[in-house]
């Protein structure tokens, strides 16, 4: 009797040991605590919602997600979990990165251990330079500023005034605005830095209105700068003023923009993903993510989580379970997907994202707001490459 | 007291001041535990390389506030100058490990040369608050001058050559623990030096009451000056062995959230020890690892509740506890014997 | 010349804030020397209380106020006795380990219950937009702003100044064991002052939500400004903390105005510059045990 038990635990045992030398390992590194908490929830609702939509296996191999905390922009701590991800768990993908100092600590791993790389949201152009064997989701800040700057010409605007968070992607964002708007001919009235700790925005938005442009062009990070500059943009009157508002998608994050109240209705901005984009695959996704969260919107954050798992199991898919790391890269460069946000591309050369970035209102659409989608750019690359 | 009392008072004294001078017995077993480190948890390497990092710059802490009695809330300023130094020195083709590392502890320790007038003024709250001041300004400047730091999402391209041209530092961090271990132990052994010294004596009559030791004679401006420069040296090394090990400068080396963490390592490792710094930087990360791992997104309500806990049951921090547990210890074993 | 008045206004607007926020925490540090890291807690508590009463109640923003305020102070009663108290004797140090743990445990309730992301609140119609006088533009809700940091500033010098209860805070204030000596029940007194002042937090808080805005990191994020609001003002002083507040609201946000470029510098130059020239605090007395 004993001794069939022994028997049977160890059959149990070996099967196990079996099955998770099968297993598929995504070493998720993302940001789940800390100020940033939301990105790191967003991308992991949206890869579990991949996960739950097309099960939790592919080839005959089991994908098992391993989540870690970074806490927030702390690229020692990325580097050291990316590390213990590679040396200890055997992961055979790295994932999320919501933030771009992370994704550039962890690059030098990604390089020494040949892991291919999924960078989920974080928008840094640089970032794919860094490791060959990085490839990115998500999108970068370029990408979605320069469209914004092509429409707001050929609706007419001429005079704009831009304000930035004063950090490296609103510097960024002011110069790419900056240089696409003044090639086609427009000007930009003046350039505003608020710093990103500004509980503050009074002083910077009466400055914008005392300038008289026509429009002004926003991009500070999603959440309370956002938020705080819509209050003082409402507070302020500006949209009587007449002077419109055009921001980048962050500001109109799906996740927050019911909070922003009727003081965004009619903003116009730019973004690869709205939750109103009006597809099936949008359809079906939102129906996934509400079954893993119903208590948060997905926002472009979410799908980036969602995409870059269906490039891993596209890519464990073609190679039979057998996952290395240059064959990986290779399937990466160039592969297509269609996405809850539209088609999307991972470039062969770049191994950065092509995709389309749509121009966007805020209506308010069943009693919420939302980013309703009004014109497309197609098939976009990163301008800074 | 006669002659022979005043002999044997000195003695006495002199005696207790050799005794602890001595190295113990748990400070020997503490090194080579960490020298074990290395054989039992090749794994874990990266991470004991950080622990061993945020020790030295909680023992750099330790040196302001448990010795000389001043609550700093910037010492991350120094630790990120350090860091920096190195960053921009290997962007400009300057390799060498060692060298960039002494070149960095000198610049944080300018730094504290010149910033050290503002802890002789005011009292405990004014000097928290202007130390907190300058910290954020260090980090807004940083922020602004994203060009030479790299701002926000950090300085990368930051390469490090082979220590000793033989060395290198790897994904597994392996000759990076011992480089790091290697100069832990360097600073320790010469600040504990310093610390038994008759100089470190006075620094802790300056801390229990400053009117009294300069009323004997100890120049206390300076000697606080002296402190406060030797600190910010050592929390500079710290930063730069950071960079070294991590090939990477993040901003948040400058951060808030990295002066505050280290005052919480240290109280709970327990001041003026010499090793509560190592002790509490241990606990802490390790614990914060252990949470994470149970409850990504709310392991800090964890962390939470064990500080107040330790606050209420466990006064001097962890090292205070052992202290008296080994001091009961002693007590019985005397008891028995007597 | 017409801007000059508009910024100052929005910056003694923001400072009024920042004073009914932190005067609570004034008081206390300056009466038991106790650092309570912990406050801005309290007027996050405050910011959530309103936004609950708001949404699940139905109760009106002016109306639910003073409810924060009852229940912020009530709470923070409980709190006091359970885990502040035995710290009153304790180092610095351990007072700052205890309630730094109470901030955490705070933050993380916080995301739990509510989330990570900002929580919205409506304003009632009459407090939304700008009024226009002298030609001036002034936002409505600054203007609530400054009429209730005005009342509470009167009332609190005036229960100060010619109240007994005033009088046994400013005697324990000035030093605690005199009046201990002559029969102040001084932990009373601190007891009463302490519910005041995480009240006012509270109120402050729920004000400085459409301002400052509201989630789980409120208590981390501006607890800087808080701690500079006091000890620039000197701590245990009324008007200290006023001064303060309003001097460094206004060096703000006409430092943002007029340099944009500056922008954060500004409020940590004026406060080091200010803290160099008076190493007490504007008002701080050398406050004896």
């Amino acid at each position: 009797m004993k001794k069939l038990m022994l028997c049977g635990v160890f059959a149990l045992v070996a099967g196990q040991a079996f099955a998770a030398a099968d297993t598929i390992k995504v070493g998720v590194v993302a940001e789940m605590s800390g100020t940033f908490a939301d990105f790191g929830l967003q991308m992991t609702n949206g890869a579990k919602a991949y996960m739950k939509q097309h099960g939790d296996s592919v080839g005959g191999r089991k994908i098992e997600l391993i989540i870690k905390d970074s806490t927030g922009p702390a690229p020692e701590v990325a580097r050291r979990l990316a590390q213990e991800l590679v040396v200890k768990d055997h992961v055979d993908f790295l994932a999320g990165f919501g933030l771009t100092p992370n994704a550039f600590a962890v690059a030098p791993i990604a390089t020494e251990a040949k892991k291919p790389t999924i960078i989920m949201n974080a928008a840094t152009s640089a970032i794919t330079v860094k490791s060959p064997y990085i490839a990115r989701v998500s999108f970068t800040l370029a990408q979605v500023t320069e469209p914004m700057a092509q429409w707001a010409y050929k609706s007419g605007l001429r005079k704009i005034y831009t304000v930035v968070a004063d950090y490296g992607p609103g510097h960024d964002a002011e110069q790419t605005f900056k240089k696409a708007f003044t090639r086609l001919g427009g000007e930009v009235l003046g350039e505003l830095r608020v710093p990103l700790k500004n509980p503050e925005f009074g002083p910077f938005v009466q400055r914008v209105k005392d300038s008289k442009p026509q429009a002004v062009f926003v991009f500070v990070p999603a959440g309370e700068l956002a938020v705080g500059f819509m209050k003082a943009y409402e507070e302020r009157g500006l949209a009587k003023a007449g002077i419109k508002l055009l921001s980048t998608g962050d500001v109109t994050d799906d996740a927050v923009i019911d909070a922003l109240g009727d003081s965004a209705l009619g903003v116009i901005s730019t973004h690869q993903y709205s939750a109103a984009h009006p597809s099936p695959e949008n359809t079906a996704f939102l129906a996934a993510y509400r079954q893993v969260d119903a208590k948060t919107r997905p926002n472009f954050m979410a799908v980036g989580g969602y995409d870059g798992m269906a490039a891993i199991y596209e890519v464990v898919r073609q190679l039979k379970g057998n996952v290395d790391g240059d064959k990986a890269m290779q399937l990466l460069k160039g592969m297509k997907l269609t996405s809850p946000r539209g088609p999307i591309q991972i470039d062969a050369a770049t191994r950065d994202i092509v995709q389309n970035v749509y121009v966007r209102e805020v209506k308010r659409v069943d009693g919420k707001l939302y980013n309703v989608e009004f014109e497309s750019i197609n098939a976009v690359k990163d301008p800074g490459k | 007291m006669n002659m022979m009392e005043i002999a044997v008072t000195k003695r006495h004294h002199l005696g207790a001041l050799k005794a602890r001078e001595r190295w113990k017995p748990a400070e020997i077993v503490f090194w080579l535990a960490l020298v074990a480190v290395y054989f039992v948890f090749p794994t874990s390497l990266v991470f004991a390389s950080q622990i061993l990092i945020t020790g030295l710059f909680a023992l750099s802490l330790d040196l302001i506030l448990g010795y000389a009695g001043i609550i700093t809330l910037g010492h991350a300023a120094f630790f990120g100058i350090g860091a920096y130094t190195v960053g921009l020195l290997a962007r400009h083709g300057w390799h060498e490990p060692l060298s960039a590392l002494a070149v960095a502890g000198m610049v944080a320790g300018l730094a504290g040369y010149l910033t050290s007038f503002i802890v002789l003024r005011g009292n405990d709250l004014t000097r928290l608050m202007s130390t907190l001041g300058i910290g954020l300004l260090l980090y807004e400047a940083a922020n602004r001058a994203t060009d030479i730091t790299g701002g926000v999402d950090g300085m990368q391209g930051v390469e490090i050559g082979e220590l000793f041209g033989l060395f290198r530092f790897d994904m597994y961090g392996k000759s990076a623990y011992l480089y790091v271990l290697g100069v832990a132990f360097l600073l320790s052994a010469f600040t504990r030096a310093l610390m038994h010294s008759p100089y470190g004596l006075s620094m802790r009559s300056i801390r229990e009451n400053r009117t009294r030791a300069q009323a004997i004679g100890i120049p206390a401006g300076a000697r606080l000056t002296n402190i406060y420069t030797f600190a910010a040296v050592i929390a500079g090394v710290a930063g730069a062995l950071l960079t070294q090990t991590t090939q990477f400068v993040g901003i948040d080396v400058l951060g808030f959230q990295r002066s505050a963490d280290l005052l919480i390592m240290l109280i709970i490792g327990g001041t003026a020890t010499l090793y509560g710094g190592f002790i509490g930087a241990a606990a802490f990360l390790l614990v914060q690892d252990q949470l994470s791992n149970l409850d990504p997104r709310y392991w800090l309500f964890w962390l939470g509740i064990l500080l107040i806990a330790i606050t209420l049951y466990l006064p001097g921090g962890l090292l205070g506890a052992l202290g008296r547990v080994s001091a009961a210890v002693a007590r019985k074993r005397r008891g028995e014997d007597a | 010349m017409l801007n000059l008045f508009g910024v100052l206004f929005d910056g003694l607007a923001y400072g009024t804030l920042l004073f009914l926020i932190s005067v609570g925490l004034s008081i206390t540090l300056g009466l038991m020397r106790f650092i309570n890291l912990a406050h801005g807690v309290f007027a996050m508590t405050g910011g959530y209380l309103l936004v609950i009463l708001m949404a699940h109640a139905g109760i009106g923003f002016v109306a639910a106020l003073p409810i924060v305020f009852c229940v912020t102070a009530l709470a923070s009663l409980v709190l006091e006795h359970t885990l502040y108290r035995p710290v009153y004797k304790r180092t610095p140090l351990d007072q700052v380990l205890i309630t730094v743990g109470i901030v955490f445990i705070a933050i993380a309730s916080a995301n739990f219950a509510f989330g990570p992301g900002q929580q919205p609140v409506q304003l009632p119609a009459a407090l939304k937009g700008q009024l226009d006088a002298f030609g001036l533009e002034l936002s409505r809700y600054r203007l609530f702003l400054m009429a209730v940091g005005a009342a509470i500033t009167l009332a609190l010098v005036f229960g100060l100044e010619r109240t007994r209860m005033g009088a046994m805070i400013r005697a324990s204030v000035d030093n605690r064991r005199t009046a201990q000596s002559m029969g102040i029940r001084v932990d009373r007194v601190f007891q009463i002052t302490f519910a005041i002042g995480s009240g006012l937090a509270g109120l402050g808080g729920a004000l400085g939500v459409n301002v400052l805005g509201l989630d789980p990191y409120f208590s981390l994020k501006y607890l800087v400004y808080f701690l500079l609001v006091v000890v620039v003002g000197g701590p245990g002083s009324v008007i200290g903390t006023l001064l303060a507040a309003l001097l460094l609201g206004v060096a703000d946000t006409a430092g943002k105005y007029y340099v944009p470029q500056l922008g954060a510098f500004v409020i940590y130059a004026a406060m080091i510059v200010l803290l160099l020239l008076f190493p007490h605090g504007l008002l701080g007395r050398r406050y004896a045990r």
